[in-house]
């Protein structure tokens, strides 16, 4: 059992390696290296190291297109996420899905989602089957409270409520769904009324420290395991960067993005730590350690080969497509 | 005459109609205060106010929804979905409500709403910001579905839309959105809804586009008159209703045709034009009419520029159509 300290420390590690690896992905991509949309984790990555630290092996995990972060978190390597933001056949979906479609299968990551409110419904078609089958695994769904005005997301919680399933909801309250603030589309301000609408538990919390999470995400894990039903968490958080790289978060003021980095994660447990009478050169180290994977991740990543058109056309169904397709690629 | 791009043609026709109309409304999301993601409605929130622009929440089945209410009523709602990718939250409402509701009712109601929405690829948005789902709503009965390929085009088409009593889809080609500036009138002008165009005129072979792909279309038309062939190029606009008859016409003159989408081929809308041709003029056929088109699978993350029907594929269609000798 490591101790207090040494857990605190492996957190630190998990959510510096979020920070670094997002840091190169947004540099890669100002270098045209990635394509597309990439929506950065900067600022919110105690939650998604606290989080996966409250499940153990064969657990569920749905997220959003944000999905860098949690996916480190489960213990993906950053070669294969690296590797993916760039479209190569090394990538996590081997190319096929880019920033937004990570998986996992190994770690029980079960998706990055383009579309909003998508995976709540199968978040809880696959909290069902761990009841129907009785494998005591819970399901984690993540969503950002912009997510909680869509159908979709209604409708799962709906079920999950209903059905009393092994899951629990997250919603990563960073305050704008794109360019909008909560209070312009929202008529409540406490998000967790919702969940009592379906007749569920609801927490609601700050997500800046990473010893909480883990410790309120692990009771609602906790009560879904032993089969007493969902729970719905609000957790406060906000987001360093622009909702994507092509967004240039004009639509808040400087002073306010100052005043929300003075709850950086990073900063947070990097203090508790050394409070805890961890020394400069213990982080040193993992901060060193870190950056050394990301470089070779990123390294890799660049050498590795791009994604294969026989992957494209092979893994749109099991039954394999038929030729005019192919021969209309080939020429 | 200023020089606009399609994203500032349409913001264009916005203030227009917005200023001729009070009942024309734009909502959608972050479509007020930050003049939505591609900036097509920026200003209006300041010129309009928040009643007639509207920040919504993240709810595409509930933008429809309540544009059709209000559209029931006489109001000209422009709804904008952010990408045509998202627009199948709402897919519900559209088919079954939009597209019905002057049926259903006899005649008595009518749904005068434009759904705004950037379409098809081009900016590697992978699987869920680059799809072309226009041949879904030809598909369905009751809706008129637009697709201009230029900013001329794009204000004219539009403002016919707003002021046209049924639902209409107005698919914008996002590729296009910037790339293209091109004289387009301060003033207000309209282009019919249901009318094609025929932007070049050819004699071996008729080639028919819309959108992002007309550009690909016609670069394609240069490249193969180089080798002698006369291509003549449609821009369809309107998809539906289709304007068969200027396709048709080109066909008899020319005997061969090919048609371009980025969508799939597997009941694409070139299959019904392809349909439609063959059964209006089989005997001036002269070879068999040939599709080029997005390949049969989800629109990918990488390759795409090998998915997209550009021209480095559009002309050896062409090629091979002109020189077919049965
Ligand atoms: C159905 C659907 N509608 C719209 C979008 C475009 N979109 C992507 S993220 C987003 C805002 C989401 O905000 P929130 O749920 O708060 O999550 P955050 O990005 O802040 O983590 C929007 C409008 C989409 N991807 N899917």
């Amino acid at each position: 059992m490591a101790s207090g300290r040494d857990a605190l420390l492996e957190h630190y590690r998990a959510m510096y390696l979020i920070r670094r690896f997002e840091e190169e992905a947004a540099r890669a991509y100002a270098q045209g290296k990635i394509g597309g949309f990439l929506h950065l984790y900067i600022g919110q990555e105690a939650i998604a190291v606290g989080a996966a630290a409250a499940l153990r092996e064969g657990d569920q995990v749905f997220q959003t297109y944000r999905d860098h972060g949690i996916s480190l978190a489960l213990g993906m390597s950053a070669e294969k996420g690296m590797a993916e933001l760039m479209g190569k056949d090394t990538g996590c979906s081997r190319g096929m899905g880019g920033s937004m479609h990570f998986f996992d299968k190994e770690h029980g990551f079960m998706g990055g989602w383009g579309i909003v409110g998508g995976h709540v419904a199968v978040a809880a078609g696959a909290a069902f089957k761990s009841k129907y089958l009785g494998d005591e695994n819970v399901t984690l769904c993540f969503f950002g409270e912009g997510a909680t005005n869509i159908g979709g997301f209604h409708e799962g919680l709906s079920l999950a409520g209903l059905w009393k399933l092994p899951i629990v909801f997250i919603c990563e309250n960073n305050q704008y769904a794109m360019g909008t603030p909560m209070k312009r589309t929202s008529a409540i301000s406490d998000l967790t009324l919702k969940a009592q609408g379906y007749g569920m538990h609801g927490d609601r919390f700050e997500g800046y420290d990473v010893k909480v999470v883990h410790e309120r995400v692990k009771q609602a894990v906790d009560r879904a395991r032993k089969g007493e039903g969902p729970t719905f968490i609000e957790i406060e958080t906000y987001r360093f960067r622009g909702h994507s790289m092509s967004d240039p978060a004009k639509y808040r003021s400087r002073a306010e993005l100052e005043e929300r980095k003075k709850k950086d994660p990073l900063v947070i447990t990097k203090d508790q730590l050394q409070q805890a009478g961890a020394t400069i050169e213990d982080l040193d180290n993992i901060e060193i350690q870190v950056e050394e994977a990301v470089k070779a991740a990123v390294k890799a990543a660049d050498d590795a080969e791009p994604a294969k058109e026989s992957v494209m056309f092979d893994s749109v169904m099991a039954t394999k497509l038929g030729p005019q397709n192919r021969e209309e690629a080939a020429r | 005459m200023p020089q606009m791009n399609l994203v500032q043609a349409v913001n264009s026709a916005l203030r227009t109609e917005m200023r001729n109309d009070e009942d024309v409304i734009v909502l959608g999301e972050d479509v007020g205060k930050v003049g939505g993601v591609f900036r097509v409605t920026q200003g209006l929130f300041d010129e309009f106010g928040d009643d007639r622009v509207i920040d919504t929440p993240l709810a595409e089945g509930g933008i429809i929804g309540t544009a059709i209410g209000m559209a029931l009523y006489g109001l000209r709602p422009v709804p904008e979905i952010q990408f045509s990718d998202f627009i199948f939250p709402a897919f519900d409402q559209i088919v079954s409500e939009a597209a019905k509701f002057r049926y259903r009712s006899g005649g008595e109601y009518t749904v005068p709403m434009v759904i705004r929405t950037p379409v098809g690829g081009g900016i590697r948005g992978g699987h869920y910001h680059s799809q072309s789902p226009e041949s879904l709503f030809i598909h369905t009965a009751g809706l008129k579905v637009v697709c201009p390929s230029n900013p001329y085009d794009a204000k004219g088409l539009l403002l016919s839309a707003i002021r046209d009593d049924d639902p209409v889809l107005f698919f914008e080609p996002k590729r296009v959105y910037r790339a293209v500036k091109m004289d387009v009138p301060e003033d207000e002008y309209t282009i019919p809804i249901g009318k094609a165009k025929v932007v070049r005129e050819g004699e071996d072979v008729t080639v028919v586009g819309w959108g992002a792909m007309l550009f690909e279309a016609l670069a394609s038309a240069d490249e193969v008159a180089e080798e002698g062939v006369s291509a003549e190029v449609i821009d369809l606009r309107t998809l539906w209703p289709v304007d068969i008859d200027t396709i048709v016409e080109s066909v008899k003159k020319t005997g061969r045709l090919v048609i371009v989408h980025e969508a799939p081929k597997a009941c694409g809308f070139g299959a019904e034009l392809l349909s439609l041709v063959t059964e209006k003029a089989f005997v001036h056929l002269e070879a068999p009419p040939v599709r080029v088109t997005g390949w049969d699978t989800p629109f990918p993350y990488t390759l795409e520029m090998e998915y997209l029907p550009l021209q480095h594929r559009i002309t050896p269609a062409l090629l091979e159509t002109a020189k077919y000798i049965p």
